[in-house]
């Protein structure tokens, strides 16, 4: 499956840069701006906003998400533990005369097959949206810019790593601001370091 | 309040959401104050007053984790505390002494024991139904309250699963009920519906911490990307190392759907399960099909009244008057009056089916419920859950605070004494008058009882306090700034004639 591929892929790009970091000033501008990146042809970038902004995955050309299979199969696997459980005990493991029911008595192990499809699908859910996600990753480029502790607040940006094959540190520059970019920074790879290039540029 | 650094998320003025016809969105400040503004997607009214930028809604939510508790915080984790250790107390002479410090007797193994198990878990649904129920039905006034109804939820179940662990008489083999291999080679009897239960209640507990915590990743990321230093640490692990990234917020968004989908017929299952322990056996009073719903009904409604008690005070104390609105509190007593109402149905019609059975052993025991010597536990559970809530029918009602807080204390006791009622009026008279009895409860019956709110009212205490207590990324994203983006308007008008582009299948 190609979400494990995707986990096995190194998520950082090699080299002194992580890529270019923009502000935009609402939701509005973030969501044209995605558009523009995605039509110029980018691949590798991200948009980062405190909320999910509702049709910004449609702007950015995001394929859905797959996560509703990884949840399928646990829930699948759960149920399918919970009447196995139930009917390997009651049969084999500890066979007991209830009522004069049968001992496969599958009805009555309904309920807890139900509980037990649900804590799977939950588990994958969960689990499996950090695993897509790659988190926990407590260390990221990103997190070297100090404008960039608005994103979980109220700041709006868009993020293209500098492994894109159409990076270039100022064409795409230049393209962000066309889009209406307020600042725009080069983020620098290494951890706890002040970037290169310094911060903002306007 | 506007003096948010930098920008402050309010940034209409520089493109106006499409579909906002006619009005113009110079300052949103501005509109706050217009009572015919609408939401300028849903058209309606705006759900958080005083129309906050972004910025405000992280401080709002920030600021009772950064300032220093209040005496007023302490007070009551200290009262709390105290309460936690009446519990502790009366569990330790329980397991020491056995049984027997309960007022329990011979038909009357049930009493408030189970009560008390029943009334936490339906106090925990309410949180779930906002959580989850509300989501899929897009209820989106549930943002504001949805927090901390489900950190109730999680209270609420640990509150429940106390109940069923100390009533089993020889605590020590409590290990029993779950299936774990064991040098006996025996296993536990998978078609009573009490280990249904042991699964029911503890995947639900499990369901609800993994839900409260999804919802909460992103907002820990907001307390960490303001804090320093060991919050800083604490908040940042936490948080996973969020970064608000679309990517990880389309797979979260999925993820929160699929647990809400998930969760709603858990919920449901929950209580039905809970009714079961009672409905699958043959005591007349209990051996009723009406249980899976009208537990259900009931348990929404006792949790309902939960939430309105805690909210009332939560958002007097931490200043959260803009975003837990009184319409809130107007949608949550209609609520209340409708399952309420839903419960009184029940109750009637518990009465007719006894006598459309045409089982003397039925008959007698409603009528027995209803004139017998629990009349005055029967009597107070029908004022509380039927006829005080019909008060819910008026405005006036349901726009005080005063009052939303009496009625909510008075539905609490109520859905106490329904469990109550069920459990021990139909225990009391057995089948043969020589085993009639009537239970009185002992002191340790009331200071468990008194004690498991003492371990409720600690952790919520602690959960006001170290916890982002409204979901800040949910409340921003039904802001009307937040919908500033095409695809969602009902009706697409370009706001400006320029800005074609905005519009779907626009610029592309």
């Amino acid at each position: 499956m190609s979400f494990l591929t995707g986990l096995l892929r190194p998520s950082l790009p090699p080299g002194e840069h992580f890529g270019l970091l923009a502000e935009f000033t609402s939701p509005a501008e973030l969501y044209h701006a995605c558009e523009g990146v995605r039509d110029a042809g980018y691949t590798r970038w991200d948009a980062h906003a405190p909320f999910p902004v509702h049709g910004l995955e449609r702007a950015m050309g995001l394929r859905a998400s797959r996560l509703p299979w990884v949840s399928l199969l646990l829930a699948l696997g759960g149920g399918i533990t919970g009447m196995g459980l139930q009917g390997w005990v009651s049969t084999l493991a500890y066979p007991l005369v209830i009522s004069g029911k049968p001992f496969f008595s599958w009805p009555a192990f309904v309920p807890v097959t139900f509980e037990l499809a649900v804590l799977g699908g939950a588990l994958g859910a969960v689990f499996g949206m950090f695993a897509m996600n790659q988190l926990p990753t407590l260390h990221h480029p990103l997190f070297n810019s100090q404008a960039f502790e608005r994103a979980s607040d109220d700041g709006f940006f868009l993020s293209i790593e500098s492994w894109d094959p159409q990076f270039n540190p100022d064409r795409t520059a230049d393209l962000l601001r066309r889009l209406g970019a307020k600042e725009v920074e080069l983020i620098a790879s290494a951890p706890r370091q002040a970037p290169a290039l310094g911060g903002a540029t306007e | 309040m506007a003096t948010s650094k930098g920008m402050n998320g309010t940034h209409t003025e520089s493109t106006p959401p499409a579909g906002l016809r006619g009005q113009t969105v110079e300052t949103s400040h501005g509109l706050a104050d217009d009572p015919d503004f609408l939401d300028p997607v849903g058209h309606r009214p705006p759900l958080i007053l005083g129309a906050p930028s972004f910025h405000d809604v992280t401080e709002a939510v920030a600021r009772p984790l950064e300032r220093p508790p209040t005496r007023a915080w302490w007070a009551c984790l200290l009262a709390s505390l105290a309460l936690l250790g009446l519990l502790g107390v009366s569990i330790g002479w329980l397991f020491w002494e056995g049984i027997g410090v309960w007022g329990l007797n011979n038909p009357v193994g049930w009493a408030f024991d189970i009560t008390n198990f029943v009334f936490w878990v339906g106090i925990g649904h309410a949180g779930t139904l906002i959580s989850a129920i509300l989501f899929l039905f897009r209820q989106k006034w549930r943002t504001s309250i949805n927090r901390a109804a489900e950190a109730m939820t999680l209270f609420a179940v640990m509150c429940a699963l106390i109940f069923p662990g100390i009533h089993v008489g020889r605590p020590w083999v409590a290990y029993w009920m779950f299936p774990i291999p064991n040098q006996m080679g025996m296993w536990p009897q998978f078609r009573s519906p009490l280990m249904w239960d042991v699964f029911a209640v503890s995947i639900y507990g499990s369901v609800s911490l993994l839900f409260w915590y999804v919802g909460l990743v992103p907002d820990l990321a907001t307390i960490r990307d303001r804090s320093k230093g060991l919050r800083r640490m604490i908040f940042g692990a936490f948080a996973l190392g969020w970064r608000s990234s679309m990517r990880h917020w389309q797979h979260y968004e999925k993820a929160y759907l699929i647990l809400a989908g998930l969760a709603t017929p858990l919920v449901l299952s929950v209580h039905s399960i809970v009714s079961m322990d009672f409905a699958t056996s043959q005591l007349p009073g209990w051996h009723t099909t009406i249980f899976p719903p009208y537990f259900v009904a009931g348990a929404i409604f006792s949790g309902f009244a939960m939430v309105v008690t805690l909210m009332v005070i939560m958002r007097k104390a931490f200043g959260l008057e803009h975003i837990i609105t009184m319409k809130h509190f107007d949608y949550m007593a209609k609520i209340m009056l409708l399952t309420g109402m839903m419960v009184g149905y029940a109750y009637g019609l518990e009465f007719f089916i006894a006598w459309f059975s045409g089982s003397a052993y039925e008959v007698f025991t409603f009528k027995n419920r209803a004139f017998g010597p629990y009349a005055w536990a029967y009597w107070t559970m029908v004022s509380c859950n039927v006829f005080l809530p019909q008060l819910f029918w008026f405005k006036k009602v349901r726009s005080s605070l005063v009052w939303l807080f009496i009625l909510s204390i008075f539905v609490n006791v109520g859905m106490w004494f329904e469990r109550f009622v069920i459990i021990v009026t139909s225990l009391h008279r057995d089948f043969l008058p020589s085993s009639w009895f009537y239970f009185r409860p002992s002191l340790f019956d009331v200071t468990t009882m008194i004690g498991a709110f003492g371990l409720f009212f600690t952790m919520f205490c602690l959960f006001v306090r170290f916890v982002p207590i409204v979901a800040a990324a949910e409340v921003k994203s039904v802001l009307p700034q937040a919908a500033a983006h095409p695809n969602e308007a009902p009706e697409i008008e370009p706001a400006l004639p320029g800005r074609t582009d905005l519009l779907p299948g626009g610029a592309r």
